[in-house]
């Protein structure tokens, strides 16, 4: 009986000391991601879906129970977030202060790739990881760092895929305009688009920029129609390039062809009715894409996440609104970052850089690898451009993807104008 | 290549141009103030038209009329609460009371729409002369304008409301002598003054998409226009109006197109130097 | 002997001594945080005090001052990532151009006066930022872009940040006695007769047009300064933000809420201006319309404080003036 009740309390204060030992290991953690977003000027829009993708997949995170590290440590994720009003002035301080007195673990970057250059320094210099989403230009990821991963696919292949479908559909075009925004990325996808049609064999008649404030496009329209291509590829942002299109339409613009940047992904480029139909634009990610198991299965690569169909069916409950790429780039952002915390069962910097470098699967947003080399660290190297074209009836138009051959959910309409 | 393409859609916007500078020229000539809220109310005049296009259904072109009233009577609130206290004052001030009175419009844009362009889809075909097309909206848009132009006028000259505005103009303190109250009056030049810009955002909005921060880009093109064509002066704001028109229309045929803001300022600040009254103005 | 007798000035060895306390304070503790507010706020107490060595002193309303920060900018990275130069250097380079700039213009626009000035100088930041946009040396649209390798020479990122910082805390206490130099010298008292009346100015013997010229020529350039300073820093320039001319406009801003003309008030104004901006923004309260709650702050200091804060205490309190600079 003495005997036992030692026993007992042997055991009960065994119990204890386990007990206060394990839960010492296993400290829950709340794990702080930072970013600016923004909330006002010109970025709002593309900003907020953004910000909202990446929301949605931190609730749908926390809601399973977090992440659980092998030693039974319970990961959950919180937010911190400033306006950054569109604008570089104080990105710089916004992010210092996340990386330091907010003690963010993680960082995402803000939308665009200005933006996203000045953080991407705070973020080397304080020896944080960065996920770059809505930032494309390839420029960021040349200068040295260590720490900066995109998901995106970077400008110099943006728009490439647009010449390959051009290609494959009629092989008798030769002379090709390269019309872009006068601004850093409309120009780096351009430029690199220039090499490339020279490369394939293209005659390039026209390559000119247009000023960033341009409304009136009605005599670079004249213009391009004296330099008489067969094909109008470039663009730029949204309001540009939808009022462009807008504009060709309207003057008869006699070409076969056209492919523009950003805006024709858009779900509100369809506004335009008539002046939408036909034209080709690249994206990032399309609802429309059901990327999942299979599709890996058949690659022969690895899965990971939600599937196309379940993100896009979360993200309507959610938000009321089809997600668009911009939306997708954000829940992927913090997707990579669950899946290499996971992998390196830790929340140290370096063992979570050494896990994204490794990564190489299949996202329902599409392949997703890192360039390890010193020379260009951290730019996307397994995501490629989805190319979509508005076809149907001007009251009824609908979004199908037309290149690459693999995701195609309808041929391509061509040559515009049904060949009048 | 046809030259005369490229003069016809230059002429074309240079009238919406022209009306958009309009607004700017009159506030500017009557009381000396350079409205840097005049982009914001070209906002609100485009928001205005979308509104009430997108929600009640009304057609662009009777929108104009409305969004027309709704500019004069801001135009006045906004002469109250924001001008009449530092009119006397130094130029900076009223620079900067009219510049916060832009950050407050945009503000409240910002959060009630977003950035996010819009649209107002008014399909009324293409008119072809010859080698030349152009949409409908815009020479609707062009003749829209000359008839704006052609009521200010009359009203300025033929109405004794408009002697009145045109009195303050020349000499404020000679005008209030003479028993015209100098106050009343600017309130209403400067509800013209936004009226028209208004007008100018509803034109505008028939044809090009746009956003709560569209109207910077007219802000900017109507101090060009206003120093081309005389400060204070409707007519010359429209003439001003044609000749940026066409030169940003016959520019890009012959050199690349990102050049044309180029030439565009350095015109500006070289008519500034050579002739600060302008083209058309008078001789000081 | 009169300028030393002038610097013996209570006021601006105490507002000196409050800067640099401020400035230091960061160093003491160690935040970097903190670091960088203040960094944005000695930014912009350079960029609003050479405004004000015109706009204060003259009365000419340059709206577009901010040409001189980014062709500063400019021609600093340029030679920094061309010919390999040292920060040093660059920044002068980057200060004697905006430097010479103005000496250009100035021979020309200061002729016009009032508003047809103000309006000239945003045309020729609109012009230069036009011009850039398609000018290849400097990268057309796609700008000038730092490796990040070019820190190691400062001792790595981390050190430089610092050092970065140290260097704009010198420069605006330089800035604040450059200000007053001026402003106490028998060329600032020409300026601020100018600034009364310009043509009883021509009368009484300023030579106004070289006077103006020489007063622009100095406030361009410490901003062209600065300017190789923030971008080095940003590590990369674009045209869209070297030449905001919104950015400009805040300039303008900052020293009527100070009180123009003095030299304490374009910094307590840059300052207070920053300081609201940043708390707005970070308010849970206001970041949403934090631009609407800005300009509804800015209106009614124009409109019933137009003296600006210090020139209120001054007015409000005389005995205070000596210690308000």
């Amino acid at each position: 009986m003495k005997y036992f009740r030692r026993f007992l309390l042997i055991a009960l204060f065994g119990v204890l000391v386990f007990g206060t030992i394990f839960s010492a290991q296993a400290q829950d953690r709340t794990v702080v991601i930072g970013f600016t977003a923004s909330q006002s000027g010109r970025y709002n829009v593309e900003s907020t879906r953004q910000i909202n993708g990446l929301n949605l997949w931190l609730n749908q995170v926390n809601e399973a129970g977090g992440i659980i590290l092998s030693d039974g440590t319970v990961i959950t994720f919180n937010t911190v977030f400033y306006d950054d009003e569109s604008n570089t002035d104080r990105v710089q301080e916004l992010y210092t202060r996340l990386a330091t007195d907010d003690n963010a673990d993680f960082l995402i970057s803000p939308y665009s790739s200005g933006l996203t250059d000045a953080s991407a320094i705070i973020a080397e210099q304080y020896g944080k990881i960065m996920i770059t989403t809505g930032a494309a230009s390839d420029s960021t990821y040349q200068k040295g760092y260590s720490l900066v991963f995109q998901t995106y696919t970077p400008a110099s292949r943006y728009l490439t895929g647009a010449l390959d479908l051009l290609a494959s559909l009629d092989d008798t075009v030769e002379n090709i305009a390269i019309v872009h925004e006068n601004d850093k990325f409309s120009t780096d996808v351009s430029t690199a688009l220039n090499d490339y049609a020279i490369a394939m064999g293209f005659n390039v008649v026209l390559f000119e920029g247009y000023d960033s404030g341009t409304t009136d496009f009605a005599p670079f329209i004249n213009k391009i129609q004296d330099a008489a291509p067969d094909a109008v590829l470039g663009g730029g942002h949204f309001q540009d390039g939808s009022t462009f299109a807008r504009q060709m339409h309207e003057k008869d613009l006699d070409v076969k062809f056209v492919a523009l940047l950003v805006a024709p992904p858009e779900p509100n480029f369809a506004e335009l009715g008539e002046s939408a139909i036909g034209v080709i634009g690249p994206s990032q990610w399309e609802p429309l894409a059901q990327i999942d198991e299979a599709a890996a299965e058949a690659a022969g690569m690895e899965f990971y996440g939600p599937s196309g169909e379940e993100f896009v069916t979360a993200y309507m409950e959610a938000y009321e609104e089809e997600p668009s790429y911009h939306a997708a780039g954000g829940y992927v952002a913090g997707l990579l970052l669950q899946r290499a915390i996971e992998d390196a069962d830790s929340l140290d910097t370096q063992a979570v850089k050494e896990a994204l470098d490794a990564l190489d699967l299949l996202t329902f947003f599409g392949h997703i690898q890192f360039d390890i080399t010193p020379e260009q660290h951290g730019l996307q190297i397994g995501h490629s451009m989805m190319y979509i074209q508005w076809q149907g009836m001007a009251d009824a138009l609908e979004k199908d993807i037309v290149w690459p051959p693999e995701a195609v959910t309808a041929d391509a309409l061509y040559p515009l104008n049904g060949g009048e | 290549m046809d030259i005369l393409a490229f003069l016809v859609d230059g002429l074309l916007i240079g009238f919406v141009y022209g009306i958009a500078a309009m607004g700017l020229t009159l506030i500017w000539g009557v009381m000396n103030v350079i409205n840097l809220s005049h982009g914001a109310i070209i906002a609100l005049g485009m928001f205005g038209i979308y509104l009430l296009f997108s929600l009640f259904g009304v057609n662009p072109y009777i929108g104009v009329v409305l969004v027309a009233l709704a500019g004069l009577i801001t135009g006045m609130l906004i002469y109250a609460i924001a001008i009449h206290r530092v009119i006397d004052a130094p130029h900076l001030s009223t620079l900067l009371a009219t510049f916060a009175v832009n950050m407050i419009i945009i503000g409240l844009g910002t959060s009630a729409f977003s950035t996010s362009p819009r649209n107002v889809d008014v399909a009324l075909g293409s008119i072809e002369m010859g080698p030349v097309a152009f949409p409908a909206t815009r020479a609707v848009a062009a003749v829209a304008s000359v008839l704006v132009t052609g009521a200010l006028y009359y009203f300025l000259y033929r109405t004794t409301l408009g002697k009145y505005i045109r009195a303050v103009t020349d000499n404020r303190a000679a005008a209030e002598l003479m028993g015209i109250p100098s106050a009343r009056i600017l309130a209403l030049s400067f509800g013209l003054g936004t009226m028209l810009a208004a007008i100018a955002g509803g034109l505008i909005a028939t044809f090009f998409p746009f956003t709560i921060l569209s109207g910077a880009t007219y802000e900017l093109k109507s101090f060009v226009i206003c120093v081309l064509g005389g400060v204070g002066n409707p007519v010359g704001a429209l003439v001003g109006g044609l000749i940026l028109g066409s030169l940003e229309g016959v520019i890009p045929a012959f050199m690349p197109t990102s050049w044309v803001p180029v030439l565009e300022f350095i015109l500006f600040v070289v008519i500034l130097l050579v002739r600060p009254t302008g083209l058309l103005g008078r001789k000081k | 002997m009169s300028m030393l007798k002038n610097l013996r000035n209570p006021g601006l060895w105490l507002w000196m001594a409050i800067v640099l306390a401020v400035g230091l304070w960061p160093v003491i503790t160690q935040r970097a945080s903190t670091r960088e507010e203040i960094f944005t706020v000695l930014l912009s107490v350079v960029l609003a005090s050479s405004l004000n060595i015109l706009l204060g002193y003259t009365g000419y309303v340059s709206f577009g001052h901010i040409v001189f920060f980014g062709l500063g900018g400019y021609v600093g990275l340029f030679l920094i990532t061309a010919y390999g130069w040292s920060l040093w250097p660059a920044m002068l380079a980057g200060g004697i151009s905006s430097a010479f700039l103005a000496l250009l213009l100035g021979q020309a626009i200061l002729r016009l006066r009032g508003a047809y000035f103000a309006l000239a100088t945003i045309g020729i930041n609109e012009a230069m930022r036009a011009f850039i946009n398609n000018f290849e040396p400097f990268g057309g649209p796609t700008g000038i872009s730092l490796n990040f390798s070019v820190y190691n020479d400062y001792g790595g990122a981390a050190n430089a940040l610092w050092m970065l910082y140290g260097v704009m805390l010198a420069l605006a206490l330089l800035n604040i006695l450059l200000s007053y130099v001026v402003k106490s010298s028998k060329f600032g008292l020409g300026l601020l007769a100018i600034r009364e009346d310009e043509d009883a100015a021509e009368v009484m013997g300023v030579v106004t047009p070289r006077a103006k010229t020489w007063a622009y020529v100095l406030s361009a350039f410490l901003p062209g300064v600065v300017g190789v300073l923030f971008f080095f820093k940003n590590g990369n320039i674009e045209p869209p933000q070297a030449f905001r001319l919104h950015m400009s406009i805040e300039m303008l801003v900052m020293v009527m809420l100070g009180g123009y003309g003095t030299i304490l008030g374009p910094v307590l104004g840059a300052a207070g201006y920053q300081r609201l901006r940043g708390l707005l923004l970070t308010s849970d309260l206001f970041k949403n319309i934090q631009l609407t709650v800005a300009g509804v702050l800015l209106l009614v200091i124009i409109l019933f404080i137009p003296a600006g804060f210090v020139g209120w205490l001054r007015n409000r309190f005389p005995k205070l003036r000596r210690f308000l600079p």
